[in-house]
């Protein structure tokens, strides 16, 4: 098999494993089983994220997300469940409404993905590494928005704490 | 089978998008909730990355995904102590059953 037709055939596999895995979240009735469902999309999102060249932004989506936000919402979901109690709920509500939404926004965006003119590069450039790149970027170009981004992430510090500790009257 | 470009990205990417807003249309669990907000941060993200890849400036994009990913940091945890919030206060975390504004 030549390298392209590897490639191609690890895309088919890391979004097969993504779109079943988010089919999992979206449907599964057990809200734990839906939190490691969504482990399966991220890891398969980062595996693609690994294919379009963005090696730096895959090992962050691994890091952050299922090494952070993931085992917050496992926290959360062994918090706020008695587990032993056999009603674990994920009930879901409104689900032939939900599933017309999705099936008008799907034909909409499905058909604009396929009309539109992409611009797109004849030749793709070769897989270099990216860190680099995107630091200059962060300290050049995005320098605001990367002193906002840490503003951001010290105020939701603040706020999950003053959110969190028990009120003192 | 035609070789993989930037629309079988883009499906994938709106397959996810469309799946994470099936779950926040009908999840009534708050965490629910959240796991579809991901889904679909993580559908913008394999789009921004997509056109990074197959458009003439590579860093773009890459460096909004992260800001993406950041944000979604902020939210999740934020997100979380709100939902831990309501369950002390109501005892559940269905969102239908936390409906009165007084603390």
């Amino acid at each position: 098999m030549s390298d392209a037709g590897l490639a191609d055939a690890v895309f088919y596999l890391l979004a097969a494993a993504t779109a079943i895995s988010a089919a999992g979240v979206a449907f599964s009735r057990n809200i734990v089983y839906s939190a490691f469902s969504l482990m399966g999309t991220l890891l398969g999102a980062a595996g693609l994220y690994v294919l379009l060249a963005a090696d730096f932004v895959a090992v962050i989506q691994v890091l952050i997300y299922v090494g952070g936000i993931l085992v917050l919402t496992l926290f959360a979901v062994m918090l706020t469940h008695r587990i032993a109690d056999v009603r674990i709920s994920n009930r879901a509500v409104g689900r032939i409404p939900a599933l017309a939404i999705l099936t008008v926004a799907g034909l909409v965006m499905g058909r604009a993905i396929l009309a539109a003119k992409w611009h797109q590069l004849a030749e793709l450039p070769a897989a270099t590494p990216t860190t680099a790149g995107i630091g200059n970027s962060l300290l050049g170009e995005y320098v605001l928005p990367f002193e906002i981004a840490s503003v951001v992430l010290l105020a939701a510090l603040v706020g999950a704490v003053v959110l969190s500790r028990k009120e003192l009257r | 089978m035609p070789a993989v470009g930037l629309t079988h990205y883009l499906f994938v990417s709106l397959l996810v998008f469309l799946l994470g807003l099936f779950c926040v249309l009908t999840r009534r669990n708050a965490i629910g909730i959240l796991m579809g907000v991901e889904l679909i941060l993580n559908a913008a993200n394999i789009n921004y990355l997509a056109f990074a890849r197959f458009g003439s400036a590579p860093y773009d994009g890459q460096v909004f995904a992260i800001f993406v990913i950041m944000l979604a940091a902020a939210e999740a945890t934020i997100g979380l102590a709100i939902v831990l919030g309501i369950y002390q206060t109501f005892h559940t975390i269905d969102v239908d059953a936390a409906e009165t504004l007084r603390g």
